[in-house]
Parts: C-alpha cells; sequence; structure tokens
C-alpha cells in the first residue's frame, strides 16, 4: 500500500484497468482480515496499576509494521498509560505498575534483562507539548546520535539533514541551523522533536496527542507527515481528536474506562475504516457518534 | 455530550426523503390512473408535480451534503445519511418512471383502449406497496423485511411478462395495433423498474442496519 503508483498502469483492487489515464490515487486501506504486514509489537494481557488503582486492565492487541495504529477513548481511559508502557515510560513513575507483556520483534521488553534505554532507542516518543531542547537546531537533532557514539561534524550533518528533512523541515530550517530551537513556531517546534527522535532510527515512533497544542494547518502538516514517515517507521498514536485518528491510522483501538481513571479496557480494536464506518460494539459506536455518557 | 441538535437535523432529512416517497406513491397511482381513465388533466398534473419530486432530492441532498460538512457523522449517523442520498436518487428515478406513464396516458388518451387493464393496475399494486413497505422497514432498521420484500420482486416480474405475451399477441393478429401496444409495454416496463428500484431500497436498509452492501433478487430484466 501507499506505493507511487505508475501513470498509465493503474489498476483497480480487482485487477480491472480503469478507464484512460491513472489519476495517481492510492489504493484504499486494506481491511484487517486482509492484512499481510508482520506484527512488530504484540501486546499480551498488559495492564497498569498506580499504587492500588488498577487504570487499565487485560490489553491485548497485534500492532503492525509500517502502520498507523491509533488509540481513542475518553480521558482517563487508560490510553496513554498503554502507550508508555510500548517504551517503558512508566518505569519513571514511581506509582505505577505494568502486568503482562509487550513483544518488541518478539522480545519481551517488560523483562528485567532487558534495558530500558535500549528499548527507548528503538521506540522513540513524540509528546503532546513541543518539548525542544534550549539549544541550536542542529544540536536538538545531533544530540541522540552523539550520545550514541556518533561523532565528525561531516556524519552528524549527513544526519540531521536527513532527519530534518525526513520531518519535513529541512526546507524551513536549513539556514537556521545555529538558531534556538525553542524559537521555532509550535508546529516546527513539533517537527523538530520528530526528527529529534528519528535521528537515533527508531523502528516505533509513539505520539501521545502530538497535534493538541497546534494550529489546524501545523496539524495538517503533521498528520501528512504521519502519513509519508509510515513508509519507514510504525507510528501508534494517543488522539483525543477522533477526525485525526480517522484520518491517519490504518488501526484503531477504542478504550474505556468504568470509571474515570479506574479499570480501563480495549473495548474494540478493528481496521480503523470499519471502526469508523461499522463499529461492532455500541459503546464504541455510542463513542465515536458522540452519544457517549 | 449527547447531540440533540445533530439528531434533529438526521431525522428531518429522513422525514424529507419520507415525504418525497409519498410523493412518488401519488405519482404512480396516479399514472395508472389517468391511463385507465383517459384522464389528460391528470398526466398533465404528474408531469408537473414531478418537477416537485426532483426539486426535493436535491433539497434533501443538500441538507446530507451539509450534515457530513459540518457534523462530521460516523458509524450509524454516517450510514443513514448515505443510505438517504442512494434511496433520493432511486425514488427521483420512480418519479421519473411515473412521469413515463403520465406521458403514455397522453400519448393514449385520443386512441380507444386496446383491452381491459387487469395486469398493470395489478403490477403498480404490489410496486406500491413494495415501496412503501421498503419504507416501513428503513424507519423500523428491519432487514428481514427487507429481504422479504424483495421477493415480491418476482411476482412484478411475472406480471410483465405476461403483459408482454399478451401484447405481442395482439400485434401479431392486428398490426393496427401495434402502436398502443407498444405504449403498453413500455407502461409495463416503468413499472418493472419502479419494483427493480425498491429492491434498491431494501438493499439500503441492509447495508443501514448491518453496514455491508447485500445484492438482492436481481431481477431478470
Amino acid at each position: 500500500m501507499r506505493e507511487t503508483t505508475t501513470p498509465g498502469k493503474q489498476e483497480s483492487r480487482d485487477g480491472a484497468q480503469a478507464v484512460g489515464v491513472s489519476l495517481g490515487g492510492l489504493p484504499y486501506r486494506p481491511a484487517h482480515s486482509a492484512e499481510t504486514a508482520p506484527v512488530v509489537l504484540r501486546l499480551d494481557k498488559v495492564g497498569v496499576s498506580y499504587g492500588n488503582v488498577p487504570a487499565v486492565n487485560d490489553v491485548s492487541m497485534d500492532i503492525y509494521k509500517n502502520r498507523i495504529t491509533a488509540l481513542i477513548g475518553p480521558s482517563g481511559c487508560g490510553k496513554s498509560s498503554i502507550l508508555r508502557c510500548l517504551n517503558r515510560m512508566n518505569d519513571l513513575i514511581h506509582s505505577a505498575r505494568v502486568t503482562g507483556s509487550v513483544y518488541l520483534d518478539g522480545v519481551d521488553i517488560n523483562s528485567d534483562a532487558v534495558d530500558p534505554v535500549q528499548v527507548r532507542r528503538h521506540v522513540g516518543m513524540v509528546f503532546q507539548k513541543p518539548n525542544p531542547f534550549p539549544m541550536s537546531v542542529r544540536e536538538n537533532v545531533a544530540f541522540g546520535p552523539k550520545r550514541q557514539g556518533t561523532s565528525g561534524r561531516g556524519p552528524l550533518n549527513d544526519i540531521v539533514e536527513k532527519a530534518l528533512r525526513s520531518a519535513a523541515l529541512w526546507d524551513e530550517v536549513a539556514d537556521k541551523m545555529a538558531q534556538s530551537g525553542t524559537a521555532l513556531s509550535g508546529g516546527q517546534q513539533q517537527r523538530l522533536c520528530i526528527a529529534r527522535v528519528l535521528a537515533v532510527r527508531p523502528e516505533i515512533i509513539l505520539m501521545d496527542e502530538p497535534c493538541s497544542a497546534l494550529d489546524p494547518v501545523a496539524t495538517l502538516k503533521i498528520e501528512d507527515l504521519m502519513r509519508e514517515l509510515a513508509r519507514d517507521y510504525t507510528i501508534v498514536i494517543v488522539t483525543h481528536n477522533m477526525q485525526q485518528a480517522a484520518r491517519v491510522s490504518d488501526y484503531t483501538a477504542f478504550m474505556l474506562a468504568s470509571e474515570h481513571g479506574v479499570n480501563g479496557q480495549l473495548i474494540e480494536y478493528g481496521a480503523t475504516n470499519e471502526i469508523f464506518t461499522n463499529p461492532k460494539d455500541k459503546r464504541t459506536e455510542d463513542y465515536i457518534t458522540g452519544r457517549f455518557g | 455530550m449527547t447531540r440533540t441538535a445533530f439528531e434533529r437535523q438526521l431525522l428531518a432529512v429522513q422525514e424529507d426523503m419520507l415525504v418525497m416517497a409519498g410523493m412518488v406513491e401519488t405519482a404512480i397511482e396516479r399514472g395508472v390512473e389517468a391511463l385507465k381513465t383517459r384522464n389528460v388533466n391528470l398526466a398533465q398534473q404528474i408531469i408537473e408535480d414531478d418537477l416537485k419530486i426532483n426539486r426535493k432530492r436535491y433539497e434533501t441532498e443538500d441538507k446530507c451534503l451539509e450534515l457530513i460538512a459540518t457534523q462530521q457523522p460516523l458509524a450509524s449517523d454516517l450510514r443513514t445519511i448515505v443510505s438517504v442520498l442512494h434511496i433520493t436518487v432511486d425514488l427521483e428515478r420512480m418519479g421519473d418512471h411515473a412521469e413515463g406513464i403520465a406521458k403514455i396516458a397522453l400519448m393514449l388518451a385520443d386512441e380507444p383502449p386496446l383491452k381491459p387493464y387487469i395486469d398493470i393496475p395489478r403490477m403498480a399494486q404490489v410496486g406500491i406497496e413494495m415501496l412503501m413497505g421498503s419504507l416501513e422497514a428503513f424507519k423500523d432498521r428491519d432487514p428481514a423485511r427487507a429481504r422479504a420484500i424483495c421477493d415480491q420482486d418476482d411476482e412484478v416480474d411475472a406480471l410483465y411478462e405476461q403483459v408482454y405475451r399478451e401484447l405481442l399477441t395482439f400485434m401479431i393478429n392486428d398490426p393496427r395495433t401495434i402502436q398502443r401496444a407498444t405504449y403498453l409495454i413500455w407502461t409495463a416496463h416503468n413499472l418493472e423498474r419502479i419494483a427493480d428500484r425498491v429492491t434498491n431500497i431494501c438493499e439500503r436498509v441492509i447495508y443501514l442496519v448491518e453496514g455491508h452492501i447485500e445484492e438482492l433478487n436481481v431481477s431478470k430484466y
């Protein structure tokens, strides 16, 4: 999917030759049952509790390679808790306790033998509020590779340029490399944070409400960028904006808590086009049609 | 987080569709009546009223587009709006078929009747029953009823075949009847198409409730 089509050779999905010249349309996203991409992350009965309060229970789902998976649900349903399980960010919260297993390429990342820093190198994260370091644009992006041992102006410049190009920011900052990252606009800062994640070449990018602090134009730019990035990366995004989930994701998981912040559950998980046109669970239907509560 | 205003707008487009269906029902009924009674005024009235049916379709379409553009409907709300859009197109075409019958009534008004009309009014009656039943199935979100209504299309197809053969016999026996018989075959064909369009409405009822398109009872014609 999402490959550039050759003009004139466009075939529809049932193999019929389109009339006339190809318009360069993209194929529609596949149904869940027709998925051929490998599973890159497998959640097996994952739960998170804070102190004695179970925030989210028993979440099992497969995340597919080069697909965008959206987690949606009302506040307090546990979607951010689950997202943080995918790169052991819950380790940083003292009261948090994670149960179950998260397999990254077959390895349980919760096992004691696994170094959380290594996990985070493979699974990067973009946060709600753009958080560039108080240093130059170049240094922001070069920070990770330097920590990983890359040195020398030449190699670092190459990495920085490549990451900024992938984050669709290069054209806007090529002549501002020495300027502070915090001086950029909100949308540019968020793309800088994405470039910073890309510079360490992760497999998976987690995004926690990446557009909630951005205006509509900057939001659409990030969404477009996500579709581009999905060619090379697997993306998991938490969003409150259902239209955003519908626009960008291939898969959608709907979560719901019994009361605010307690006993969150995965209610329904499936191909985005199916979830948004014909959800199977009434609670999903009520939430996405705005009749929840 | 309820959406009272949106829900009322969503009900309004469905009501518009039902009003339109009522207009189409009247047009079919009157078309056959005008043919039977050779009533020129009634036939002209149907032709004028078809413009109102067409306008109602575009009015409903506008409201549906506005809802899609402003309310971002999803799931069953989205399926409801898409179904209304499709059904109003079918209804508009059914109105055109009724108008076609009215035009034939005008052409036949000065001619002596070829035969007493029995099967053609019966076709209209079954078609109207199917139409009204399909819209009740829509209102009640009743896919079983929608499937059952489609089976009635076979009766209309059988009547059409009967009318066709009978009129063919007239034409063979007396070539002077060819013009009148041809007009009547067109009339029966219009009614056959109407019943066939009802099966499209039934397919939309199933889509609305079950979320998938199912092709029902493919017509012989």
